[in-house]
């Protein structure tokens, strides 16, 4: 049987050996070693035996086919050898946590599984598989309200939920249709996307049973009275509907218990011992904040213009509580229409709005997802449509000492703190303005005087060299000039005698140890110079951004 | 015999063929108005009659065919003969859209079309078309199809279909076949982890090494990021030459005014696919992150402030020699330097003035000089090409200057002539004038002299390999000779042990410690380096020191191993010269990056406690020419004061 199949399957993996020649035969080339122990355990699995069936199988089958014995086709074909991975996902996670733990491709891959096409690459339950569990996790994200940050990168949107204090990130492509590269051996994707679906699968069903719902999940019967469609006819076909309704997510989710609503449970505090009161205190501010960032979108009213991606928006809206709709005709599950004079927030892409509704805002869908990772419900002036966007800024970097802050994450700290910056920067800016009018005045003043001065020195100069020169004849060439009293700086005195002793300690260190203290000081180095470098990047820019905006004013006064 | 019961077993396959009936209800005659029940002469303006369930137009026939017509509509279509006109169509309608009733009264099921009359009645052609008879109709017949007897074999049982049956019969009492099982159905997933036993945490999840997770983007990776982390365009260049699996990114950053206009990523399943392969191809090895303090690697040392005197900063500089100084020494009483250079001449200077009081010419470069450690001498030994010259510098007190010469003089040859390994020659008048009082011919160029402390012996070096190397004159009985009977190797430097009769000699990988009085190697040590420059015994006597070409400084502690103590990697290039101080614990090297490095080296008289060395001061002066530095170093005799002679044809003190 397929050593890598099952390699991939019970996730057996190379090891690097201690002593490569000792293994290798003595030659250093590389290779790749697996331990023995592995490739015995891999001997010990039942499904090897399955696959060796399945190759039988495979074989028979063609023969019976070569042979045209379609009654003997038929029968092979119903007792076709199948094999379940559940044992596997039992033995590699012996726990739920860590299986948890391991979600982060198995997510990644049934995400990009689910957006490919139903031809070719691979079959077509598989696909259809990977799309049920994508949106299954999806619902059950959105049921618990644990998704905490969104990113916007190039590559695909990146979520980051946090399931039972296990942060987990997965990638989603932009829903284009992929162009598929040759160079990519979509058998070995295939296996780990088997495996993937089935550990996800348990996972779900889990998840779900976690907060008392049902699995396979079913829409909550009062949304679903809402969906119906309003003509009383069946859309397409009942059981493809349904998963389309659920990837709708825009319903709530049937539960076993049915919920008591208003009632939260008070949470008793148990003090750990060894906390002081302040660490409880910080700990209560935390939870407050978490709370209060999962009701970040409760109450409010989000329409989606049809040009938006309507998925995740309509994920990370529903997640964070707040009401998601879009246009009847762009996807099943629309709740409301454009008119609803109860919308709050209508997001949209376009460089204008054509018809504005008052007491809505017209905002681009950054502002959502900004939103969710500044923890707040960002100003909305920025993000009117059509209006250069500020920066899209990564929730998955926090900045330590020493590291490069853009100055609009120092905008975003503040705001958190609440504090309003904003104001106050751009009065300032106007203040800088001015005063630079008034400054390059000065010093095109300045400069001139100096020129004036400079001038004056060289004559002086020249005087005294003719002079001299005269004199120097007479008078042997030596001069005595008053010595120059020279001020000792007592604090830099002290540091350098302070870097010297570090330097001359350094020279006695041991070998192995300069080498790592070398290594260390190397790496925060160049951290010092990417950020300096960044720095004065952005320095530069905004110089020149600034130039540009006086020239634009200039040419307007004139 | 009736027909009507045979029939079934006789012709077993006539109800598995598909019925012409069912072929009827999918053909494209199938053509209803869907106008509904209304006056059809509402159409008759129209060339249509109405509408058909797709809703095209359903087009009156054209009225006026002819018989020729007729005719071929006939031989094309099968049909003609069952079709009836559907007046609401217009055109004639299958059977079956009518009731069977209608059949029913006719007994062979012939219908003929209303524009026709029966057979071929009227027409100009006789019409030959047979219509199809229905034999095998649900319809009982009274007759037989056929008029022959049924076949002997119907009546009794197949013999091979019984065989067959019995056949079987054994395979399904014997269990060889078996039903076919219903299929269970077990749902697809349930709670797998519902019984967590800790017992099924086995050794293999301790050992697991879990694949570390993909790092989370940054900045740049984002759709709209800020401007500073755009690559310029020298730094796109740079990325694009570089090797992918060099890049820090595997991506350009971009950026893109609103979120509409950002594309597929390309690489998105390149990507996945890496991963993949990471994860199953890729040696797992746990590795300790080192997480140390850098400051808390450097060793703690005491400050040097504590350890002073030492020499710290330049005082004077003896400026004279045109060229590179190979070497200096000083006087016991401190108060006179003396430095020969490559200029081939010797100069004698004032330390405390820096004013050169004398200087000789010898002929050819110095290549080293000692003065006569015992201070009631005074006299200077230097080595100049193949010869050693004593000199009387005739400085500081005339009574000693005059001494030294009476000493010098008062040698009387002995009656029998001993063969020398050199030849001893008084100096003629003219030299003597200079202050050379003997010279001692080596016939080898001599690369080095020291003094025995005591100040009546001294050996000598010559660059002699294969030979003879070392000699050890005694200069009151002017005589010398060879220590050794074997060739010990090339000899870099010899120094007397300070306070033992004692003898060492730097090999170019060790040192060997002689025992002058029992005439046996004491000890050998190992110095670990390449090649040992030079060499200095700490006044104490049990500590050595030796300089590398290497540019590695060893320090030897003769009480504990043969091996080094301490090998100290200061200085940037080779070093030259080391040296001790004979009251302060200071050592110096100098080196040829040009800078001289003082270092404190206590040695305590507690067996049981290592020697202190801890670095104090790297001294810069010297300007490096033609690439040697530091060519000699010299501790003053009293004060810690540090001369160094250097290849810019500079002496220099250091105070």
């Amino acid at each position: 049987p397929c050593p890598r199949r099952l390699c991939i399957l019970k996730g057996i993996y190379p090891h690097e050996p201690k002593h490569k020649k000792k293994v290798n035969k003595g030659s250093t080339a590389p290779r790749t070693f697996y331990l023995l122990k592995d490739i015995k355990f891999l001997l010990h699995e039942p499904i090897v035996n399955k696959f060796r069936e399945y190759k039988v199988f495979v074989r028979k089958l063609r023969k019976a086919y070569g042979k045209s014995e379609w009654g003997t086709v038929e029968r092979l074909k119903d007792n076709k050898p199948t094999y379940k991975l559940d044992h596997i996902v039992k033995e590699r996670y012996p726990t739920f946590i860590d299986a948890l733990r391991d979600l982060d491709d198995a997510l990644s891959m049934c995400f990009l599984f689910s957006t490919f096409p139903r031809t070719g690459k691979c079959h077509v339950q598989t696909i259809q598989l990977c799309r049920r569990l994508a949106v299954e996790f999806q619902n059950y994200i959105i049921a618990s309200r644990s998704l905490r940050k969104v990113f916007l990168s190039i590559k695909g949107i990146y979520y980051q939920a946090e399931v039972l204090g296990q942060p987990i990130t997965w990638i989603t492509p932009y829903a284009f249709a992929h162009d598929h590269p040759t160079d990519v051996d979509y058998r070995v994707m295939a296996t780990f996307t088997e495996f993937y679906t089935t550990l996800l699968g348990f996972v779900n069903f889990r998840l779900y049973h976690s907060l008392n719902l049902l699995y396979p999940p079913k829409i909550d019967s009062q949304a679903e009275d809402e969906l119906k469609p309003v003509e009383g006819k069946e859309y397409a076909m009942d059981s493809e509907s349904y998963l389309e309704r659920l990837s709708a997510l825009s319903a709530s989710l049937a539960r076993v218990v049915a919920p008591t609503h208003e009632e939260e449970v008070e949470m008793d505090e148990f003090p750990v011992e060894g906390e002081t009161a302040e660490q409880m205190d910080a700990k209560k501010k935390e939870q407050e904040a978490l709370e209060k960032h999962k009701k970040l979108f409760e109450g409010l009213r989000f329409f989606l213009n049809r040009e938006v991606p309507r998925e995740p928006l309509a994920f990370v809206i529903r997640s964070f509580g707040g009401q998601v709709s879009w246009d009847k005709s762009l996807c099943i599950g629309a709740t409301y229409d454009a008119t609803d004079p109860s919308i709050t927030h209508h997001i949209i892409d376009r460089p204008r709005v054509d018809k504005q509704v008052v007491g809505r805002y017209y905002l681009q869908p950054q502002w959502v997802f900004d939103s969710v990772n500044a923890k707040l419900c960002l100003p909305v002036a920025d993000y009117f449509p059509g209006v250069l966007l500020p920066p899209h800024l990564s929730p998955f970097v926090t900045e330590k000492e020493g590291d490069y802050v853009p100055p609009e994450k120092l905008k975003l700290l503040a705001l958190q703190r609440g504090e309003n910056p904003e104001e106050e920067s751009e009065e300032e800016e106007e203040e800088e303005e001015e005063e630079e009018e008034g400054d390059n005045d000065k010093e095109e003043e300045e400069e001139e005087d100096e020129s004036e001065k400079e001038e004056e020195m060289k004559l002086q100069k020249m005087e005294e060299q003719k002079t001299q020169s005269t004199q120097s004849k007479k008078v042997l060439p030596v001069k005595v000039t008053p010595g120059k009293v020279q001020l000792e700086d007592k604090q830099r005195l002290e540091q350098e005698q302070q870097s010297e002793e570090k330097r001359l300690a350094i020279m006695m260190m041991k070998k192995r140890e300069k080498y790592l203290y070398k290594k260390i000081m190397f790496g925060k180095k160049r951290k010092i110079r990417e950020a300096n470098k960044l720095a004065e990047k952005r320095k530069a820019h905004d110089a020149a951004l600034k130039e540009q905006k006086k020239k634009n004013k200039k040419a307007r006064q004139a | 015999f009736i027909l009507q019961e045979a029939s079934p077993k006789v012709f077993p396959f006539r109800n598995s063929m598909p019925s012409p009936h069912s072929r009827d209800f999918a053909s494209p005659q199938d053509i209803r108005n869907t106008v509904g029940n209304i006056p059809m002469e509402w159409y008759r303006e129209f060339p249509h009659v109405g509408y058909d369930l797709d809703g095209k137009r359903i087009y009156k026939p054209l009225r006026n065919k002819d018989e020729l017509d007729l005719f071929l509509e006939k031989m094309e279509n099968p049909e003609y003969c069952v079709g009836i006109p559907n007046g609401n169509v217009g055109r004639k309608a299958s059977g079956l859209e009518f009731p069977l009733g209608m059949w029913k009264g006719d007994p062979i099921g012939l219908k003929f079309p209303p524009g026709t009359s029966g057979w071929g009645q009227g027409s100009a052609f006789p019409v030959f078309s047979q219509p199809s008879v229905d034999f095998f109709s649900h319809e009982v017949r009274i007759h037989p199809v056929t008029n022959r007897p049924a076949d002997k074999r119907s009546f009794i049982p197949s013999l091979v279909e019984k065989e067959k049956v019995s056949e079987m019969v054994h395979a399904i009492k014997m269990g060889w076949i078996q039903p076919r099982k219903p299929k269970e159905k077990i749902p697809e997933f349930y709670d797998l982890w519902a019984r967590e036993d800790p017992s099924s945490v086995l050794g293999r999840h301790k050992m697991h090494v879990p694949a570390p997770k993909i790092p989370l983007p940054g900045h740049a990776e984002s759709y709209n990021p800020p401007p500073e982390f755009l690559l310029s365009p020298q730094e796109r260049e740079a990325w694009e030459q570089q090797d992918p699996s060099e890049r820090r990114l595997n991506f350009i950053p971009r950026k893109f005014p609103n979120l509409r206009s950002v594309p597929a990523y390309s690489r998105f399943i390149h990507e996945r696919f890496e991963r993949c392969l990471d994860l199953y191809l890729c040696p797992r090895q746990r590795k300790m992150r080192v997480n140390v303090d850098p400051e808390d690697l450097i060793p703690k040392l005491p400050k040097p402030r504590d350890l002073q005197p030492f020499p710290t900063t330049q005082a004077l500089i003896y400026r004279g020699h045109s060229s590179l100084v190979r070497t200096l020494s000083v006087s016991p009483s401190g108060q006179w330097l003396v430095s020969g250079s490559d200029d081939s001449s010797l100069r004698f200077w004032e330390v405390i003035s820096g004013r050169c009081l004398r200087t000789i010419p010898v002929g050819s470069a110095v290549r080293s000089v000692a003065w006569n450690p015992n201070p009631s001498i005074s006299l200077v030994a230097a080595a100049v090409d193949e010869e050693v010259l004593l000199v009387n510098p005739g400085l500081g007190d005339k009574l000693l200057v005059a001494a030294t010469d009476q000493l010098l003089d008062s040698w009387e040859a002995p009656e029998e002539e001993r063969i020398q390994p050199v030849r001893w020659i008084p100096a003629n008048p003219e030299e003597r004038g200079k202050g050379i009082r003997l010279r001692v011919q080596h016939g080898k160029p001599v690369s080095q002299v020291t003094w025995h402390p005591k100040g009546d012996y001294w050996s000598s070096v010559v660059r002699n390999p294969g030979g003879r190397q070392v000699l050890i004159h005694q200069s009151s009985r002017r005589r010398s000779q060879d220590p050794f009977r074997k060739n010990p190797g090339s000899i870099q430097c010899v120094r007397f042990h300070p306070l033992r009769p004692f003898f060492l000699v730097a090999s170019q990988r060790s040192v060997r410690v002689y025992n002058l009085l029992r005439q046996e190697l004491a000890k050998k040590l190992r110095s670990n380096c390449q090649w040992i420059s030079s060499m200095a015994v700490h006044p104490g006597g049990d500590n050595v020191i030796c300089g590398s070409y290497d540019s590695k400084l060893v320090w030897f502690d003769l009480d504990l191993s043969t091996e080094p103590y301490r090998v100290l990697r200061h200085h940037r290039r080779a070093l030259r010269s080391v040296a001790f101080h004979s009251r302060y614990p200071l050592f110096a090297s100098g080196s040829d990056d040009g800078s001289v490095i003082v270092c404190h080296g206590m040695v305590y008289n507690d067996l049981l406690q290592n020697a202190l060395l801890v670095p104090l001061k790297v001294l810069k002066g010297h300007a490096p020419t033609l690439d040697l530095g530091v060519l000699d170093v010299a501790f003053h005799p009293r004060q810690p004061w540090l001369f160094s002679a250097g290849a810019d044809g500079t002496v220099r003190l250091y105070t």
